[in-house]
């Protein structure tokens, strides 16, 4: 119950006051079509340098949790998700909405998503010391697999195809070790002078997050917005409050599920969502009434993408991987405070670590609160045209990467990364490994040095890295993550073949 | 799989993998050679799926990706354009404030989808700009206090 001590921090004016702007300020953000959670969180980080530590991550943290929720105000009013974790919301909430039901959805996936958030952040308050302390026993040898863990699994299960998102990883690891040395000090890479410093995280994950979306919002040309925002009835929240308490099935299932998945680094809100969406609706003995407008189907994927939020920040806060790409950004901007996530974060930053967790617990009730207040106006800002949520966008990220380190080296590897990624996107690879590959990319090169320099002294480079429980543990993860995928990716395309087939009158074999 | 996206993959992978070759050679030819252990491992896998996705897009087996249309490209490139000047060229030469200003009324009216002969649209288009500018101003010179370059018209 160490938490407790450090619950009052989150109500020092400062504290509390940054946890509602990132709060009100997430629920617009994550309202808009196009800002995902994690790009609003890469813009939001250059806002950060002036704050402590404390002061960052709770704003930080307030718009990571307040964008999830925010997504569902325009996928609700517009049937266009503000995050692709909102994609399952979309599917009953418009629908409701459109029956003039709009008041009642927003209301009922905003608490569904505070009690899906709450026991998130709950499991990550009981999770993560334990998990802290578990994590004292890796050695160098098990953190180099657990950086090479990280990476494999994002690029094979966030990405379509595995070698393409093992492909964007390796790129993601080489970028990494551009720069000087860290222990010969000699000059690796380096074809420009933007480059000599080595490639800052900050503005690479500005570029790779926020460029492609700008560029994607010129794709459409000089077309308006086809949404249209559904004008909301008043409904009394007591009622919606009874209703999803009532509906604890649910609740439950979108609840655990999220949690479940949260944990699992790589697999997203979007997956959350969707699963949750899926087996309530298979456990429901109202299924028919899903995608008709029924209450339960809001409630079972609003609760599960917020229900992920806590425990995704699990691997960053125990092992220092972040197990997304959301928490990889969070992990940058700990860095830039000096702050190193790990097993001994509890210990050496207790006030920082658990300031942030409470703020998040704190900002779940906040964000229901005020997600019902801002609802209209979230819809509202929804609807800015394209042209300028795009030169907004990149406005911010051209100062955002300059003011990191007063350096124009930094705006054009923002910019080059960030263009080379729209165009890499359309062939199948994503940002996502690319950027998890960069961030861990020191953490497994300066434990392989590590680890090759005991090994040298001990035993062999091969005994050193191949045996043990543990890093056999880790590297059957590794293999394990790849072959799910593979077969997964299989499995898919027989099954898409199978379906042509059926579709052009053949007999599949 | 059409022509166009398969001679874009073709592209696509090729430069990748010409990217991830080049890597490998600086890699194992380079000195310090420890200084280089880790980007070998690295560049050795990143050849080796690099060559597979090259191979695959060759024989027109790729599954994943749709590639760009003509009509995507050509509405992209105009804000494509204004961006990378804006960037590379405009952010130092004319100061960020300027530049941004510019850039930010220049993507407007290219992608505004108002009519462009309604003098209310441009007036609404300058005042959009102007409060962007302000904005930016009051959150990174007076909040951050940020030292951007020199504004030219200052």
């Amino acid at each position: 119950m160490e938490f407790l001590a450090y619950m009052g921090d989150v109500f020092t004016p400062i504290n509390f006051g940054l946890l509602l702007i990132g709060t009100i300020g997430g629920l617009i953000l994550g309202a808009t079509p196009g800002l995902s959670p994690t790009m609003a969180v890469a813009l939001l980080i250059p806002f950060t340098f002036r704050l402590d530590a404390t002061q960052g991550l709770v704003l930080l943290g307030a718009a990571y949790t307040s964008t999830v929720a925010g997504g569902a105000v325009s996928a609700i009013l517009l049937k266009i998700p503000g995050a692709p974790a909102n994609i399952a919301t979309t599917l009953d909430g418009h629908t409701m909405a459109k029956k003039g039901e709009g008041a009642r959805a927003l209301q009922l996936s905003f608490v569904a998503s505070a009690v899906g958030g709450v026991f998130g952040v709950l499991l990550l308050i009981f999770l993560t010391p334990l998990l802290a302390k578990w994590a004292l026993a890796f050695g160098p040898s098990h953190l180099f697999w657990l950086a090479i863990l990280g990476v494999t699994v994002i690029g094979s299960l966030d990405s379509s195809s595995v070698v393409k998102g093992l492909l964007a990883g390796c790129i993601g690891l080489w970028l990494s070790t551009i720069g000087f040395d860290d222990i010969m000090g000699a000059q690796r890479f380096i074809f420009h002078s933007s480059v000599s410093g080595g490639i800052n995280v900050i503005p690479a994950l500005i570029g790779l997050f926020a460029i492609p979306q700008v560029i994607s919002m010129f794709l459409k040309g000089r077309r308006e917005r086809e949404a249209e925002v559904l004008t909301v009835r008043r409904h009394p929240i007591t009622e919606a409050i009874r209703e999803v308490f009532r509906r604890s099935r649910a609740l439950t299932i979108g609840t655990l599920t999220g949690s479940f998945i949260g944990l699992i680094p790589g697999v997203g809100g979007q997956i959350a969502g969707l699963v949750a969406y899926d087996q309530s609706r298979r456990m429901s003995p109202e299924s028919r009434k899903f995608g008709t407008g029924h209450s339960e189907g809001v409630i079972a994927a609003e609760s599960a993408n917020n229900a992920m939020v806590g425990p995704s920040l699990v691997p960053l806060l125990t092992l220092s991987i972040p197990g997304s790409p959301t928490a990889a950004v969070l992990l940058g901007g700990l860095l830039i405070h000096g702050i190193f996530p790990g097993s001994d974060l509890f210990e050496n930053y207790p006030d920082v670590a658990w300031t942030f967790i409470n703020s998040m617990l704190v900002g779940q009730i906040l964000m229901c609160v005020f997600g019902l207040l801002v609802a209209g106006l979230a819809a509202r800002v929804a609807q800015v045209p394209n042209a300028v949520m795009a030169a907004v966008v990149l406005g911010l990220a051209v100062f955002g990467s300059y003011s990191v380190q007063n350096s124009m080296g930094d705006v054009y590897v923002m910019m080059a990364l960030g263009t080379g990624m729209f165009f890499l996107e359309p062939f199948g690879l994503s940002a996502a490994p690319l950027v998890l590959g960069l961030i861990l990319g020191p953490i497994a090169e300066a434990n392989f040095i590590q680890g090759k320099m005991i090994a040298t002294a001990t035993s062999s480079t091969g005994a050193y890295f191949f045996t043990g429980l543990l890093n056999l543990t880790l590297i059957g993860l590794v293999v394990a993550s790849v072959a799910y995928s593979v077969w997964m990716e299989v499995r898919h395309r027989r099954y898409t073949t199978k379906e042509d087939a059926m579709v052009r009158g053949e007999t599949p074999t | 799989m059409s022509d166009l996206p398969r001679t874009q993959h073709i592209v696509a992978s090729g430069l990748i993998a010409a990217v991830g070759i080049g890597v490998a050679y600086i890699s194992y030819t380079s000195e310090p050679a420890r200084a280089f252990l880790f980007p070998k491992i690295i560049s050795t896998a990143f050849v080796v799926l690099a060559l597979w996705t090259f191979g695959k897009a060759v024989l027109g087996k790729t599954k994943v990706g749709i590639g760009l249309s003509a009509e995507a490209l050509r509405n992209i490139l105009p804000g494509l354009v204004v961006a990378l000047v804006y960037v590379f060229w405009a952010a130092q030469a004319l100061g960020f404030y300027t530049a941004s200003g510019i850039a930010f009324f220049l993507l407007l009216s290219l992608y505004d989808p108002a009519p462009h002969d309604a003098v209310r649209t441009w007036v609404k288009r300058i005042i959009v700009t102007a409060g962007f500018v302000a904005v930016m101003y009051g959150l990174f010179a007076v909040l951050l206090n940020v030292y951007t370059p020199r504004e030219i018209f200052l």
